[in-house]
């Protein structure tokens, strides 16, 4: 009874057409929002923060900078881990070279480098779809970590290329508690959801998602292919841009290129599977539930094993975790290919409808 | 009804293309007129749909001139075609069918919104005014073609007959001076044939629209159109107002064979 879109009548076709048109969505999200910037910060331990919060926000918005090129504009990636590497090692250089670059700039600078390296590994999509698409992407992912390895330049002559980042200033302030990089990591990740959120509800998305379902179509409406492609692969590697800088700056502090492995691509490709390909929540969804999975395993199956009195060693946790990963992704393949997204909504739709099945 | 048909304003001179060795189109001219209904008819494999690929830059013929508006058209790419008004409907039905009704009527009007994505991303300015005032002009088309119910449904889960209504009201959202129909018929009962007889008269009188039009139904194409034209083969074996060509000889034996 508490979900109900009854008497919220719109008489505008801006009132129609706002972000979230139901009134509850709306009251849901402004708590979501209050909890996670005013409860967590009270809350939640030092671990929660660097262990688990900062890294979901991170990897949520590289599932989100996937989701753009794969769910909305249909364009395959592997390469997301490389994009990430890219925004990763240009924020550290610009804070390196650039003298008194504040750290927001330099992070928006990472993003456009990451875009530029994107268009260009971008470029092959004009021409091939789907598997040999995400082969093209591939070589992105291994040349791009090869580059970092192989010119000393980028890593300011470090061995083996691993980048110790810079201190995180903002506005003569330094972060260094996990709380205020969590604060800062939301704050980003909250903007740059929020923009391709606008995005995907207006023309641009419009014209990714009509490339995406039926190309001949789009380009007989007036949607020039190339340009659609190519902006959906630099939004794209933007946000990945922004997120392997964050990745860099806010959690791990220091990063080498082969951490940007073929890997992690995989790991955001599974999570905006999971989550739901085409949703921009589904991103959100699917890097939680990659990410606590493991946690949840860690902690569970040890105690059922005690329960029925099983002998268990940490092997078996890690073994599990990819059984039950493999079986996921393959069962939602199958049974609900657009993730937990799709759930989440088809129970809302039932929710309207509850207790009345019709 | 008085129709008031204008100048000539598609003129296809001498149109001829091949795939490799297949001559999809040989040495065909065929005018079209504005404000009119054009039909294009013939048996399957004619040559019918790759006319229609040839008027809006989808396939290029390697022979003949096209004359738009009096002005000889040089190699064109699909979009360019709706930068010149020119809106097509697809025989198997090309809706984006990820998107809802709506999304798929907004995108017909995609030529026409001038704002870029930063402006969207920011939903500021520009990009607002925009998407409020193609809404409107996009509730009008739904509202002539009937389907506000559906508006918010996606297309995927629409019976056929609405599908092609959908896809007529992408076509028009573009508010194009030239539709160009592949089948708009095809697979409909009699009613829902009726019913897009109706939207096309409409159509033609209400915004002046030029409409070419491929059709199997011979009832409908005498009906609606002023002049057909008849391929078999790849080449042109008739051509004038409906009744004409109900009687030329080579369009009866193209149709009922040779032994009439």
């Amino acid at each position: 009874m508490l979900y109900r879109e009854a008497g919220q009548f719109k008489t505008s076709y801006a009132a129609d057409q706002q972000l979230f048109p139901i009134r509850q969505d709306r009251i849901g999200l402004i708590v979501l929002l209050a909890i996670a910037f005013l409860g967590v910060p009270l809350l939640a331990s030092e671990y929660w923060f660097s262990a688990i919060l900062i890294p979901f926000l991170i990897f949520a918005l590289a599932a989100l900078g996937l989701n753009i090129l794969t769910g909305y504009a249909g364009q395959l990636s592997l390469g997301s881990a490389a994009f990430m590497a890219v925004g990763a090692y240009a924020a550290y250089n610009f804070q390196l070279r650039v003298e008194g670059i504040p750290i927001l700039v330099s992070f928006i600078c990472a993003g456009l480098t990451a875009a530029g390296v994107g268009i260009l590994f971008g470029l092959p999509s004009l021409r091939i779809k789907g598997f040999y698409l995400a082969v093209a992407t591939l070589a992105a992912q291994f040349f791009i970590v090869w580059c970092l390895t192989k010119f000393p330049w980028l890593s300011n002559n470090s061995s083996s290329g691993v980048i110790s980042t810079q201190k995180l200033m903002l506005f003569g302030h330094e972060l260094n508690t996990p709380v205020e990089k969590y604060l800062l990591v939301l704050s980003i990740v909250v903007f740059m959801a929020l923009g391709a959120k606008n995005m995907v509800r207006s023309t641009t998305g419009r014209a990714w998602m009509a490339v995406r379902d039926m190309d001949v179509a789009a380009s007989v409406i007036g949607i020039r292919l190339m340009p659609t492609k190519l902006l959906a692969f630099a939004v794209s590697s933007f946000y990945c841009g922004v997120a392997g800088a964050l990745y860099a700056f806010c959690y791990l502090g220091s990063v080498e290129p082969d951490g940007f492995s073929l890997e992690m691509s995989f790991k955001i490709l599974f999570m905006i599977i999971i989550g739901g390909v085409g949703s921009i929540m589904g991103s959100f969804l699917g890097a939680a539930f990659i990410l606590l999975l493991p946690i949840f395993l860690d902690i569970a199956l040890p105690f059922f094993a005690g329960l029925f009195g099983l002998p268990f060693s940490s092997a078996t946790v890690s073994h599990i975790q990819i059984l039950v990963f493999g079986a996921l992704i393959m069962f939602f393949l199958i049974v609900e290919p657009h993730g937990l997204a799709r759930l989440w909504q088809i129970a809302k739709e039932k929710l309207r409808l509850w207790p009345f099945p019709h | 009804m008085s129709k008031k048909i204008g100048d000539v304003i598609l003129d296809l001179q001498n149109i001829s293309l091949r795939f490799g060795g297949v001559k999809a189109l040989t040495d065909i001219s065929f005018n079209v007129r504005e404000h009119e209904i054009r039909a294009i008819i013939g048996p399957n494999g004619a040559g019918k749909s790759s006319m229609l690929n040839v008027i809006n830059g989808v396939y290029h013929p390697q022979e003949g001139k096209i004359f738009w508006h009096g002005n000889e058209r040089k190699k064109m790419e699909p979009h360019m075609a709706a930068q010149q008004n020119i809106a097509r409907t697809f025989q198997n039905i090309a809706l984006f069918k990820g998107m809802t009704v709506l999304d798929n009527i907004m995108t017909g009007r995609i030529t026409k919104m001038k704002s870029n994505f930063i402006e969207h991303a920011l939903w500021f300015g520009r990009a607002r005014k925009e998407e409020l005032e193609h809404r409107q002009k996009v509730e009008e088309v739904i509202d002539f073609l009937e389907i506000q119910h559906i508006r918010k449904t996606p297309v995927g889960r629409l019976p056929y007959g609405l599908q092609k209504r959908v896809e007529l009201a992408r076509a028009l959202a573009a508010e194009p001076s030239m539709l160009l129909l592949d089948e708009p018929m095809a697979g409909m009962n009699v009613e829902e044939k009726q019913d897009m007889c109706r939207f096309i008269l409409d159509v033609n009188d209400q915004f002046g629209t030029t409409i070419v039009l491929i059709e199997h139904d011979m009832g409908v194409v005498m009906d609606i159109s002023d002049r057909v034209v008849v391929l078999d083969y790849g080449k042109k074996i008739g051509d004038g107002v409906p009744d004409e060509v109900k009687n030329n000889e080579d369009v009866i034996k193209a149709y009922l064979g040779a032994g009439h």
